[in-house]
């Protein structure tokens, strides 16, 4: 059987990956953006597993609302990116400081 | 026996996805790489039972939200190459990085258990049981306010992206509704007086 040992070692290597990723895609801002889904979902991980090893449904409706945000920052986050391209023609995060409203 | 080697092939298949991801050289292939990984985990959270929340991620990340992230990647047109460099020289802090935290969560994981007994097997629910409606009962009386939080959050998100990105052309033919609400009849027909004219 899958041990609660296991989904969460599990998600603890899946969070070391993706914080690992945004080491490593420091520059380009829409991979930055998908390491940081990746880490929403590595935190979601574990509150499903908690939510059903524990028998206690409350970390399922956190992880529902951790969806609800992470659309919306995406959202946001990509509106940002394609101003930004607009502006710079290019996505680097070292020009985000040039976005002065 | 089954569902151990299903735990074990689909978590293998989410961590290379996730490493595809990071190391990718087309966004578009780290792109591609993140549906495989929310799938995967779809996958993992329909094997511990919870159902709904695998469906979501489905329905709210491959369908909407990587949707999303490949339009505006594939709207903009960016020169990967640029965008590599730099890639390998904060590689060895990004790798050592990904080996002390996993080292830390693992070790933490594995030793110390902090109370609660991580090697539970839980409770087999019946095959007529169903996640939604358990979900369903808290969500809309316990944690109703959240909810409409939520949504007043996604109604945000959606006006700030449509204001972040919207902008005005120059030389665009577009409708001014108030000005044409507001005409008078003075302002389309002038009637002038004048004695009558003879045409050669």
């Amino acid at each position: 059987m899958i041990t609660l040992e296991h989904m969460l070692v599990l998600s603890g290597l899946l969070f070391a990956l993706s914080v690992a990723g945004i080491f490593i895609n420091r520059k380009n801002v829409i991979l930055l953006l998908m390491c940081i889904e990746l880490l929403l979902l590595s935190a979601n991980f574990n509150f499903v597993a908690f939510s059903r090893y524990l028998g206690n449904i409350d970390g399922q409706v956190f992880v529902f609302f951790i969806l609800t945000v992470a659309a919306a920052e995406s959202a946001i986050g990509l509106a940002i990116l394609v101003v930004l391209f607009r502006q710079r023609r290019s996505i680097d995060v070292e020009d985000m400081a040039s976005l002065k409203g | 026996m089954l569902v151990q080697f299903l735990f074990y092939a689909f978590a293998a298949v989410l961590l290379g996805s996730a490493f595809g991801v990071i190391t990718s050289r087309n966004p578009v292939h780290s792109a591609l790489y993140l549906v495989l990984a929310f799938f995967t985990s779809a996958g993992l959270w329909l094997l511990i039972e919870a159902e709904f929340l695998a469906i979501v991620l489905v329905l709210v990340y491959v369908g909407a939200v990587m949707v999303l992230f490949l339009f505006v990647l594939m709207m903009l047109d960016i020169n990967a190459e640029e965008i590599r460099k730099g890639f390998t020289r904060y590689a060895w802090l990004g790798w050592l990085t990904v080996l002390a935290v996993a080292f830390e969560i693992v070790g933490v994981v594995v030793v110390r258990r902090m109370g609660v007994d991580v090697t539970r097997v839980p409770v087999p629910v019946a095959a007529d049981h169903s996640n939604t409606a358990d979900l369903g009962a808290v969500l809309y009386t316990r944690y109703v306010y959240p909810f409409e939080l939520a949504a007043v959050l996604l109604l945000v998100a959606i006006v700030a992206a449509i204001v972040l990105t919207m902008r005005k052309r120059k030389g665009l033919k577009l409708q001014d509704i108030n000005a044409q609400v507001a005409t008078q009849a003075q302002d389309r027909v002038r009637i002038i007086k004048m004695a009558a004219e003879r045409r050669e």
